[in-house]
């Protein structure tokens, strides 16, 4: 693989006896998303603005295209888009002129700005409100122009805040793809920070799993599933009632639990991981008329629910 | 509203960005970025409505100010005949009505200018939460603070040109006098030394800005200095030297009052003004009744006068950067998140 583009080595920040990110070691290429998932509170902001040199670590080492945040500043700062938590903007200009301002302090020409501004604000869905006064925007818009700004210096590196939050739902989706599309096609590494796994897993490449400070689990989503080990959920629709489910499935060593779910005709069945298709042929055996069979819980899902409840997981 | 195009415009970046990508600047010039700060915060400043609030206060007070003082100038108008640097006399003197010459009321208003466009420099940035995003582009952290300073002084430097060339056209057009070179150098002086007395204000608003994390907050800590200092600033002096001086000694204690009184601008900037706007003015320091008698009448030059008061000025432009530098070291040094 290509040179990483984001190196962070044995990264460590303390705040007196308090250590908010703990011996931190990430490695990210061009064109990766790379997801910063973790609960409030986990060190994800912290881990971010050291990134940026703008936080000095404890102990640790960072590179960000090869330069250390914390030597070269600007030429750092020049190349990585950043989106904040919370972004805010000068109320009394509006959306344009805000974005004019990052361009200013970016160093592009006048006429490169003005053109790669209007191209932004299209993208994001702000043209209409781009000449009033951010003021007046909603969280969401806000959010929205944040993006713009970031990438207004069209940046190698894209850093994202908890870039999902106070969006509607479609707002997402199109943000998310917004994202891909920018990783894909343009080969810009993203990073993004968010404690709302659904979201988030869809669109990256791979995820730490980030909780009190530490990396408690690194790598594809798919692999984060695949190392868990506890039983599977297995939602099981059919007319037939609870007790011939419970004949059907009399003596299958896979089946750890089955109950009644609220929902009429819909059984929760507890089986080992990896047994799923076994259960559907006892149930097709039994000659039960199914009409549906789903898992209920996503297995990443159940990976980020324990670790998040810090609790026992088998992960190899 | 939507994101639309995702993937058609990322492509066109894509070829946008093979062709510019080169083009970014590998150095980024030093010395940009506090201007682009002081470009927007000066244009802020104009469309501000505390900018109008003090045009408004100000052109009142001047206009009263320079009437009273060009009608009391023509009530006399007869004896003032061979009065050195009459026109001068517009700015620091007053008549009925009203209670001060338009020296007075500047020095009096000055703090308030620096402390409006002081107070909210770093704290209305984190309250708006643009700090991160500002600090995360390419430019240095003391920029930011720099460029609102410099921005700061240019509006004040600019409403101050403004009162002083309005005041001489009502003078001018009232008496009919019209300043020599040597009054406007004297004016143009004097407008320097107040600009570097509203620096000193701005500059104690800008760390009551950095170190406090609410703008209200911070504008009432610079007030409240500045309150001190005009309404008790006589009294704790007198106080301090009393403590000092020897008991029976009265003008060892009004001295070491005169001493003491220099630390506070205040102070420093009406001695600067007297000294500057009147060439018969020849000291700031106490003098004996002899010593008046046996002086010789002539006047101060300007070059004479800025000679009396140079420690004054230096004092002013020391003190002013004292605070500049602790405000710009605890800036470097804060947390981004509050």
């Amino acid at each position: 693989m290509a040179n990483p583009t984001v190196v962070a080595s044995r990264l460590t920040k303390q705040y007196g006896e308090a250590t908010v990110v703990n011996a931190l070691d990430l490695r990210l290429h061009a064109g990766e998303v790379f997801g910063l998932l973790g609960p409030n509170g986990a060190g994800k902001t912290t881990t971010i603005l050291m990134l940026l040199g703008l936080v000095e670590p404890t102990s640790g080492t960072v590179e960000v295209l090869g330069l250390d945040p914390a030597r070269n500043p600007l030429e750092v700062k020049g190349r990585v888009g950043y989106l904040p938590d919370a972004v805010g903007f000068y109320d009394s200009l509006t959306g344009r002129e805000n974005l004019r301002f990052t361009a200013r302090l970016n160093q592009l020409s006048r006429d490169e700005a003005e053109e790669r501004i209007a191209e932004l604000l299209e993208e994001v869905g702000l043209p209409e409100a781009a000449d009033r006064p951010t003021g007046t925007y909603s969280r969401g818009m806000l959010q929205r122009l944040g993006i713009a700004d970031a990438l207004v210096k069209r940046p190698r590196v894209l850093i994202l805040d908890e870039p999902t939050t106070s969006i509607d739902p479609e707002g997402v989706a199109e943000m998310l793809a917004l994202i891909r599309s920018l990783a894909e096609d343009r080969g810009v590494t993203v990073l993004l920070s968010s404690h709302l796994l659904h979201q988030v897993q869809a669109v990256c490449d791979r995820v730490a799993i980030f909780v009190e400070g530490t990396v408690v689990a690194q790598g594809a989503p798919h692999e984060l599933a695949s190392k868990n080990r506890g039983p599977e959920q297995v939602e099981v629709q059919t007319k037939a009632d609870q007790e011939r489910l419970r004949a059907a499935l009399a003596g299958k060593p896979f089946v750890e639990a089955i109950q009644a779910s609220r929902v009429p005709n819909v059984y929760l069945v507890r089986v080992t991981r990896g047994s799923t298709n076994q259960l559907i042929s006892a149930l097709v055996q039994a000659g039960l008329e199914l009409s549906g069979v789903r898992r209920s819980s996503d297995d990443l899902d159940e990976v980020y629910r324990r670790y998040f409840h810090r609790e026992e997981v088998a992960v190899g | 509203m939507r994101f639309t195009g995702v993937t058609s415009t990322g492509r066109r970046w894509l070829l946008v960005d093979a062709a510019t990508l080169e083009t970014r600047p590998d150095r980024y010039r030093l010395g940009h970025g506090w201007k682009v700060v002081a470009r927007k915060e000066f244009a802020d400043h104009l469309l501000s409505a505390r900018f109008y609030v003090l045009i408004l206060i100000l052109g009142v007070a001047a206009a009263g100010a320079v009437f009273a003082a060009s009608g009391g100038i023509r009530a006399v108008a007869p004896s003032a005949v061979g009065v050195p640097a009459l026109f001068l006399k517009l700015f620091t003197v007053t008549a009925e009505p009203v209670p001060f010459p338009l020296v007075v009321f500047i020095g009096f208003l000055a703090p308030l200018l620096g402390i409006m466009f002081g107070f909210d420099a770093i704290s209305g940035e984190r309250s708006q939460g643009t700090l991160p995003r500002l600090l995360a582009q390419p430019i240095h952290r003391d920029e930011v603070i720099l460029g609102k300073f410099v921005a700061g002084l240019a509006v004040v430097g600019l409403m101050l040109v403004a009162l002083t060339v309005f005041v001489s056209g009502i003078g001018i057009f009232r008496l009919g006098l019209i300043p020599t070179p040597a009054e406007i150098g004297r004016l143009v002086v004097w407008l320097i030394v107040a600009v570097i007395y509203v620096g000193f204000w701005q500059a104690l608003a800008t760390l009551a800005s950095v170190t406090v994390p609410r703008a209200a907050t911070s504008a009432l800590i610079a007030i409240g200095i500045w309150l001190v200092l005009s309404l008790f600033g006589g009294f704790i002096f007198q106080a301090a030297a009393n403590l000092l001086a020897p008991a029976d000694d009265q003008t060892a204690a009004l001295r070491t009052e005169m001493v003491l009184s220099r630390i506070s601008p205040l102070t420093l900037f009406s001695e600067s003004s007297t000294l500057l706007l009147d060439p018969t003015e020849r000291t700031v320091d106490l003098v004996t009744f002899d010593q008046i008698n046996r002086a010789i009448v002539s006047d101060l030059t300007l070059w004479q006068s800025l000679l009396v008061v140079w420690p004054q000025i230096v004092g002013m432009v020391a003190l002013t950067a004292v605070l500049f530098a602790v405000a710009y070291v605890l800036f470097m040094r804060q947390e981004i998140r509050a």
